[in-house]
C-alpha cells in the first residue's frame, strides 16, 4: 500500500525523550509498586500476553486432537481438562482484561486530561490480584485442572467430579475483583476527572465504550463471584442449594452464573469496539459518523445486556415462557450492536482511507463481527437455538465474535498505540502481513465450524464421527496458520522496542489528547493541565495544529 | 501543545503549589478527591448490592418453593434476639452518623465517643449472634454438621419453640428442605457478620486515627465514606431480619 | 471539566438523626407485631414495604443521598434497578415453571 498517512520525525535528528514513565525511575520495584497508570499498564500487557500463550497452547491440543476423529492424543478426561482450562484462562485471563487493563489503564487519563486514575494504588492491587488469581489457575492446571467446561455446570461441577473445582473457582473469584476494581477506578475517573472543556460528547469514543464496559464490570462480576461462593459450599459441605436430592435447583447456579457472563461478553467486546472506532476514524481521516448514536449504543449495550442471560438455558430446563422472554430480549440486544456497524461503515464512506496495520485489523474486525453478531441472532431465536446449541456451531460463533472480533481489536489498538506507549514504530510491511496472515487462519479455523455445528458435531466432545474430519482438518490446519499470525506482532513488536524507527508524538496525525504529547509519555502525562476547545475527532483542528507548528518551526529556523 | 515537547519534567516539578498534605498528586483540588473518592465507595457498595443479591435470589426462589419449611425454620429463630440486634445496628448507624457530624464540625471527643459507641454496639450485634449460633450448632440445625430434622419431624421434641407456635410436623419431604433454609440463614447472616467484623476492624482503626485528630480537620471523606459502608451493612441486615425472622410468627 | 462537585457544604444535623433513629426504631416495632398477626397473603408484602421504608430513610438521611448530587442519586438507582431485574427476570422462570407445556 503505497498512500500511508504516517509521518515520522526525521529519523537521523530524532531521539527518544529522555524524560519518559519508562526511564523516570528504575529498577524493579519500581514497576512492582508503581501507582502510575501507565506502567500498571504494561505490566498488565506482559501477564496477559502469557496467559494467551497458555490458553492458545490448549488451543492447539484442542486441535491437535480433533485431528482424527477417534480419542487418540489423549484420554477424553485429560480432553476435559484442557477445553476448560482454555476457556477459564482465555475468558477470565486474556479476554476480560484485554483492552480495559492494558489500553485502557494507559489512556483512559490521557484520553481525558488527567494525570492517572482517580485511585491508582486500587489499579496496581488489580494488576495483583489479577496476578494471583491467574497463578492459582496455572497451579490448577498443574495439579491436574478441572474438567466441567469454563461454566461449571451444576450438578456436574457441584456433585459428580473430582477434579479442582475449588481452586479454579478461587481463581476466577480473585480475578473477578481485579476485573471490579479495574472498573469501578475507570468509572470514577471518567466522570471526576476530566479535564476542562471535556465534556461528555467530546469524549473519545473508546472512552464511552470503555465507561459502558465498566458499568458491567461493576455490577455484574459480584454476581459470578456469589455463585462461585455457594458452588464450594455445596461442594465442601452439601448445602443443598443446587441440589435436587436436598430441594435444591441446579438451574439457579446457571440463572447466576449466566447473570454475569452473558454480560461479561460485553465486558469483552465493548472496549474492542472503542478501539475499532478510534481506528476507523483515524485512518480514514473523518470523524466517526453518528457520535451520539456509537456513543449512546455502549451505555445501551450495557443495559440491554443484563436482561438476556438466559438465552444460554434455552435447552436446560427453564420454563417455555422465560425461554420466550428472554429469546424476545436478545433480539433487542442486536440492535445497538448493529447501530455501530453501520455507522462506522458510513465513517468510511467517502473517507480517506489507508490500510495502516490497524486499519487492517480493523477491516476484519467489521466483516467477522457482523457474521459471528448475525449468527448470535440465529441462536438468539430459540427454535433454531435448539438444534444448534451445544454443537460447534456456537464454538464458531463465539469465536467469531471473540476472536475474529475482540481479538483483531486489541491487535488493531495494540498497533495503533503502540508508537505512543514506546516511541517506536513497528516493521509495517511485516505487521501488515501478520494482519493478513491472521484473518485468513481465522476463517480457516472457524468458518468450518460453523458448518460441523450445522452438520450436527457436538462440542466439548474429542471425537466425532469420521464424516466430518475433513472439516476438522481444515479448522487445525486453519489454527496452524492462525498461531503464526499471533506470534509474529509478539517477535517485531519486541524487536521495535530496540531497533524501530522513532516515532515522534502523533505518526498516524491523530486527534485525540494522548497524541498531542511526547512519546512515550512523560509520567504525569501533560506538562500542562489540557484544555479541551475542539470536538472530538476533530481534523480541522489537528490541521490547524499542524499548520501553527510549521510556522513556528519555520520562524525558529529563520 | 507542541511547546510542551521543549519542555521536560523540570517545568512540572519547579511549581508545586501549596496545598493539604492528604491532597494527593493526581488530583487538581481536596474538593475532587474527595468528590472521587466518595464516588467510588457508593460504586464498591453497588458491588456489595448485587453480592448480596444472589443470595436474596436464592433466598427468594427457595421460599416460594418451600414455604412451610421456611416458616419451622424460623421458628427456630429467637425473635428477641434479632428484634434486639435490629435495634443495636440502628442505634449504632445512628452513632456512627453523629460521628459524622461531629468530624464535619471539628468536634473530635464527640467524634471519638461516637466511634466507640458505634464499635461497642458492633461487637454487642456480633456477640448477640454468637449466642443465637451456639444455639443452633447445639439444637443440630447447621447445614452439612449432623443436621437434624427432629425439630421438625416431631416439633412437640422441642418445647421451648413448640409451646409459641405449635407446628405442626412437616412430612420427611419438606423437613429436609429446613436444611435448606439454614443454608440461607447461615449464609446470609454468615456474610453479613463477615461485613460486620471488617467494619468493626476499621473502626478500631479509626478510633484510634480519630484521637490524634486526623478526621476533625477539615478531611472527613475517611468517616464520611466509612459511614456510607457501615449504613449499608445495616440495611442488609434490616432485609435479613424481615425475611429470616419475621416469616410468620402466628 | 468534571462534575459539579457534591462534597456540598451541607451537614445534617443530630436533629434529623434523631428523628430518623426513632423512625426506624418504630418501624421496627411495626414489623415484629404484624407478623404476629395473620394477614394472609399480605404479611410478606407489609413485611418487605415496612423493610424497604427502613432502607430509605437510611439511604436518603444517614447516607446523606437526599442532599447529594444527581449522580449519587443515579448511582443508588443503578444498584436497585440491577438487583431488581436479577430477581425479576429469574422469577419469570420459576414462576412460569408451573404453567405447563403451553
Amino acid at each position: 500500500m503505497s498512500d500511508t498517512i504516517v509521518r515520522l520525525p526525521d529519523q537521523a535528528t530524532a531521539r527518544i525523550p529522555k524524560d519518559n514513565y519508562i526511564t523516570r525511575e528504575n529498577g524493579l520495584l519500581s514497576w512492582l509498586l508503581t501507582s502510575d497508570h501507565k506502567r500498571i499498564a504494561i505490566l498488565y500487557l506482559i501477564s496477559i500476553t502469557f496467559f494467551f500463550f497458555i490458553g492458545g497452547a490448549l488451543a492447539g491440543l484442542i486441535r491437535l486432537e480433533l485431528l482424527t476423529p477417534q480419542t487418540d492424543l489423549m484420554a477424553t478426561d485429560t480432553y476435559n481438562k484442557v477445553f476448560t482450562m482454555h476457556g477459564v484462562i482465555m475468558i477470565f485471563f486474556f479476554l476480560v482484561p484485554s483492552v480495559p487493563a492494558t489500553l485502557g489503564n494507559f489512556f483512559i487519563p490521557m484520553m481525558i486530561g488527567a494525570k492517572d486514575l482517580a485511585l491508582p494504588r486500587i489499579n496496581l492491587l488489580s494488576w495483583y490480584l489479577y496476578m494471583a488469581g491467574g497463578l492459582l489457575a496455572l497451579y490448577t492446571m498443574a495439579v491436574g485442572g478441572v474438567d466441567t467446561g469454563w461454566t461449571f455446570t451444576t450438578p456436574l461441577s457441584t456433585h459428580y467430579v473430582n477434579t479442582n473445582v475449588l481452586t479454579t473457582g478461587l481463581a476466577v473469584f480473585i480475578a473477578g475483583f481485579s476485573s471490579i476494581f479495574t472498573g469501578l477506578n475507570f468509572i470514577v475517573t471518567i466522570h471526576k476527572m476530566r479535564a476542562p472543556g471535556m465534556t461528555w460528547f467530546r469524549l473519545p469514543l473508546f472512552i464511552w465504550a470503555n465507561y459502558a464496559a465498566s458499568i458491567l464490570m461493576v455490577l455484574a462480576t459480584p454476581v459470578v463471584a456469589i455463585a462461585i461462593v455457594l458452588i464450594a459450599l455445596e461442594r465442601t459441605l452439601g448445602i443443598g442449594v443446587f441440589d435436587p436430592t436436598k430441594g435444591g435447583d441446579p438451574l439457579l447456579f446457571q440463572h447466576l452464573f449466566w447473570f454475569y457472563s452473558h454480560p461479561a461478553v460485553y465486558i469483552m467486546i465493548l472496549p474492542g469496539m472503542g478501539v475499532i472506532s478510534e481506528v476507523i476514524s483515524t485512518f480514514s481521516r473523518k470523524r466517526v459518523f453518528g457520535y451520539t448514536a456509537v456513543a449512546f449504543s455502549s451505555v445501551a449495550i450495557a443495559v440491554f445486556g443484563f436482561f438476556v442471560w438466559a438465552h444460554h438455558m434455552f435447552i436446560m430446563g427453564i420454563s417455555n415462557y422465560a425461554v420466550l422472554v428472554f429469546s424476545l430480549l436478545t433480539m433487542l440486544v442486536a440492535v445497538p450492536s448493529a447501530i455501530k456497524i453501520f455507522n462506522w461503515t458510513f465513517t468510511l464512506y467517502k473517507g480517506s482511507i489507508t490500510f495502516e496495520t490497524p486499519m487492517i485489523y480493523a477491516f476484519g474486525f467489521l466483516g467477522l463481527f457482523t457474521i459471528g453478531g448475525m449468527t448470535g441472532v440465529f441462536l438468539g431465536s430459540s427454535g433454531t437455538d435448539i438444534h444448534l446449541t451445544e454443537t460447534y456451531f456456537i464454538v464458531a460463533h463465539f469465536h467469531f465474535v471473540m476472536v475474529g472480533g475482540m481479538l483483531m481489536a486489541f491487535l488493531a489498538g495494540i498497533h495503533f498505540w503502540w508508537p505512543k506507549m514506546t516511541g517506536r514504530m513497528y516493521p509495517e510491511k511485516l505487521s501488515q502481513l501478520a494482519a493478513v496472515v491472521t484473518f485468513i487462519g481465522f476463517n480457516l479455523t472457524f468458518f468450518p465450524q460453523f458448518i460441523l455445528g450445522m452438520l450436527g458435531m457436538p462440542r466439548r466432545y474429542a471425537s466425532y464421527p469420521p464424516e466430518f474430519q475433513i472439516l476438522n482438518v481444515f479448522s487445525t490446519a486453519g489454527a496452524t496458520i492462525l498461531g503464526v499470525g499471533y506470534l509474529l506482532p509478539v517477535l517485531y513488536l519486541v524487536w521495535s522496542l530496540r531497533y524501530g524507527a522513532i516515532a515522534g508524538d502523533n505518526p498516524w496525525q491523530a486527534t485525540g489528547l494522548e497524541w498531542q504529547t511526547q512519546s512515550p509519555p512523560l509520567t504525569e502525562n501533560f506538562v500542562e493541565m489540557p484544555v479541551m476547545d475542539h470536538e472530538a475527532y476533530d481534523y480541522e483542528w489537528l490541521e490547524k495544529q499542524q499548520q501553527a507548528e510549521k510556522a513556528r518551526e519555520v520562524h525558529r529556523a529563520g | 501543545m507542541p511547546d510542551s515537547l521543549a519542555n521536560s519534567a523540570n517545568t512540572a516539578n519547579s511549581a508545586h503549589v501549596e496545598h493539604p498534605a492528604y491532597l494527593r498528586h493526581h488530583f487538581n483540588s481536596a474538593e475532587q478527591q474527595a468528590d472521587a473518592a466518595s464516588f467510588a465507595m457508593w460504586l464498591f457498595l453497588l458491588t456489595e448490592v448485587m453480592f448480596f443479591g444472589g443470595l436474596f435470589t436464592a433466598y427468594l426462589v427457595y421460599r416460594n418453593w418451600y414455604y412451610p419449611a421456611f416458616v419451622s425454620g424460623s421458628h427456630q429463630l429467637n425473635v428477641v434476639w434479632g428484634t434486639t440486634n435490629t435495634a443495636v445496628l440502628i442505634f449504632s448507624s445512628f452513632t456512627l452518623a453523629m460521628g459524622v457530624w461531629c468530624a464535619q464540625t471539628r468536634r473530635r471527643r464527640g467524634l471519638v465517643l461516637c466511634l466507640t459507641l458505634t464499635f461497642i454496639l458492633g461487637l454487642s450485634f456480633l456477640g448477640i449472634k454468637t449466642i443465637e449460633y451456639r444455639e443452633k450448632i447445639e439444637k443440630h440445625h447447621v447445614p452439612g454438621f449432623h443436621y437434624s430434622m427432629q425439630s421438625f419431624l416431631d416439633p412437640a421434641s422441642d418445647p421451648e419453640v413448640y409451646k409459641e407456635y405449635h407446628d405442626k410436623p412437616l412430612a420427611p419431604d419438606m423437613a429436609r428442605h429446613t436444611e435448606l433454609y439454614f443454608s440461607l440463614y447461615f449464609l446470609m447472616t454468615g456474610m453479613h457478620a463477615v461485613h460486620m467484623i471488617i467494619g468493626i476492624a476499621i473502626l478500631g482503626f479509626m478510633i484510634l486515627r480519630a484521637r490524634a485528630g486526623a478526621y476533625t480537620a477539615g478531611h472527613v471523606t475517611f468517616v464520611e465514606n466509612f459511614g456510607l459502608y457501615w449504613h449499608f451493612v445495616d440495611i442488609i441486615w434490616i432485609y435479613l431480619f424481615a425475611l429470616l425472622y419475621l416469616i410468620s410468627r402466628h | 471539566m468534571s462534575e459539579p462537585n457534591e462534597h456540598a457544604r451541607h451537614i445534617v444535623g443530630p436533629g434529623i438523626y434523631v428523628a430518623i433513629l426513632l423512625a426506624l426504631l418504630v418501624g421496627t416495632a411495626l414489623t415484629v407485631w404484624a407478623s404476629y398477626v395473620d394477614l394472609g397473603f399480605w404479611n410478606p408484602i407489609i413485611a418487605l414495604a415496612i423493610a424497604s421504608t427502613k432502607a430509605v430513610l437510611v439511604v436518603l438521611f444517614f447516607m446523606h443521598v437526599w442532599y447529594s448530587s444527581k449522580l449519587t442519586k443515579l448511582t443508588v438507582f443503578a444498584g436497585v434497578f440491577t438487583f431488581l431485574i436479577l430477581i425479576s427476570l429469574t422469577l419469570t422462570d420459576y414462576i412460569s415453571r408451573a404453567w405447563g407445556q403451553w
